[in-house]
């Protein structure tokens, strides 16, 4: 029998604090692999990123620039953490960061033969939340009445088209409902200040949210996709423990999803069932950080993900374990000063 | 006839699973009996006659039972689409 395919794998979102980065369910997902033996660089921008300091599931992390410094800081570095580590495959795991790492998918192919899985550009931008409605419209999917806003003198006319409470959203996350034109002005200054503008004001609707973590190949395929619906949910909107569920309406919006779009790499839909409609409420355009409830059910996305990535071919998952649980737990790590030291002040650990 | 939906999960402690919705409930035994019951696939008078036989109660009271537990079923989209409220 062939051994395990020896691959480096860096990987971001290693924040696995209450409003949690996908990096350390990927990190599970892909240690669990039955064709890779890898070794993980974790990539963080804090030094209490709590999957730093996880050296059973990270080998080595080294602090990158945030996204503001820009593509070329973030590539510069990438070049040093490569001449280390010799990098095979990256997955970048924030909203943020996509952008850069999209733009930077060709020259890390070309100069230094690592490869990524990542939707391009225009797909990225086209499920953006200031865009959202325009893409519901374009593909069929029904999408709550949305709008962005750049100034604060906007939020006066809101209720000519809305009626309160609304939803009031930031460029890339966090989400909270106002009741009033007050509350959202102080979301909006809020949100802003944290994600930049515009912020979003989406017309609120009531129902159950049920989410999919799915893959595509880009051609069109849908290689898996698990169905969840949150059982339990914190202050700020997260799943703490979800159930995989078998509905086939949200499974044949992913497939069509991935028809239109031809996406590139991992998803999230996040929708709101009211009776028998279903509302898209957002595309985000990676793994979520539930994605390991997928791997429970027998379809390991990451690994997939990591597959594609290296150019194998890989047969879409057909089925899945209904009715699984996750339930996310918090764990106390204790953490040597030096360690901390270390990746406060040189950048790695 | 009413009918369950196909995927519809239980065990032996009366808890019920809709694998569609995610929803799950509670029944008591004599709920469960029925839901049992149901699944294969007896008839309202069937299922009366059978509760009846195992535990002590009048017939009217037994058959308003069901037709009770039955719009609950049916409320709470436990039921086939094509299932009626009543039995």
């Amino acid at each position: 029998m062939m051994g395990k395919r020896r691959v480096n794998i860096a990987v971001s979102g290693l924040n696995a604090v209450d409003s949690p980065g996908p990096g350390i369910p990927v990190i599970r997902a892909l240690r669990e692999s039955a064709y890779f033996d890898v070794r993980i660089i974790g990539l963080s921008y804090e030094a209490l990123e709590p999957g730093i300091y996880m050296h059973d599931l990270v080998d080595k992390t080294y602090q990158i620039p945030l996204p503001a410094a820009g593509a070329e800081h973030l590539l510069n570095r990438l070049r040093y953490i490569h001449d280390a580590e010799r990098l095979d495959v990256i997955i970048p795991n924030f909203d943020a960061e996509l952008f850069h790492f999209i733009r930077l998918a060709d020259v890390l192919r070309r100069e230094m033969n690592i490869q990524t899985f990542l939707p391009g550009m225009e797909q990225f931008e086209a499920r953006q939340k200031v865009n959202l409605v325009a893409y519901g419209q374009e593909h069929g999917l029904r999408v709550p009445k949305s709008r962005a806003i750049n100034r604060e003198s906007e939020i006066a006319s809101l209720s000519q088209e809305f009626s309160y409470p609304v939803m009031v959203k930031g460029k890339f996350y966090d989400a909270y409902v106002a009741y009033t034109p007050a509350q959202v002005q102080g979301w909006f200054h809020k949100l802003s200040a944290r994600w930049g503008l515009p912020v979003i004001v989406q017309e609120f609707i009531t129902g159950q949210e049920v989410n999919v973590t799915a893959i595509g190949d880009g051609r069109g395929n849908m290689i898996g996709a698990v169905p969840m619906r949150k059982q339990y949910v914190t202050e700020k909107g997260k799943a703490w423990s979800g159930i995989s569920i078998d509905d086939p309406h949200l499974l044949a919006m992913a497939r069509d999803v991935f028809t239109r779009t031809q996406w590139r790499g991992a998803l999230e839909l996040e929708v709101l069932r009211s009776g028998d409609d279903y509302y898209l409420i957002e595309i985000n355009p990676r793994f979520p950080a539930w994605v390991y409830l997928a791997v429970g059910c027998g379809q390991n996305h990451p690994e997939a993900l990591v597959r594609l990535a290296l150019g194998e071919e890989v047969a879409p998952f057909e089925t899945y374990d209904v009715g699984k649980l996750f339930v996310r737990y918090s764990f106390d790590m204790i953490v040597e000063l030096e360690e901390f030291m270390k990746i406060s002040t040189q950048g790695e650990l | 006839m009413m009918k369950l939906k196909k995927n519809i999960a239980w065990s032996d402690t009366g808890f019920v699973f809709d694998p569609s919705t995610g929803d799950s409930f509670t029944v008591n035994p004599i709920g469960l009996d029925m839901i049992r019951l149901l699944k294969e696939g007896n008839s309202r008078e069937a299922i009366c006659e059978k509760i009846l036989e195992d535990y002590e109660a009048d017939a009217m009271q037994v058959e308003r039972d069901y037709d009770d537990f039955i719009n609950l079923l049916y409320k709470l989209k436990l039921t086939e689409d094509d299932g009626k409220a009543q039995g």
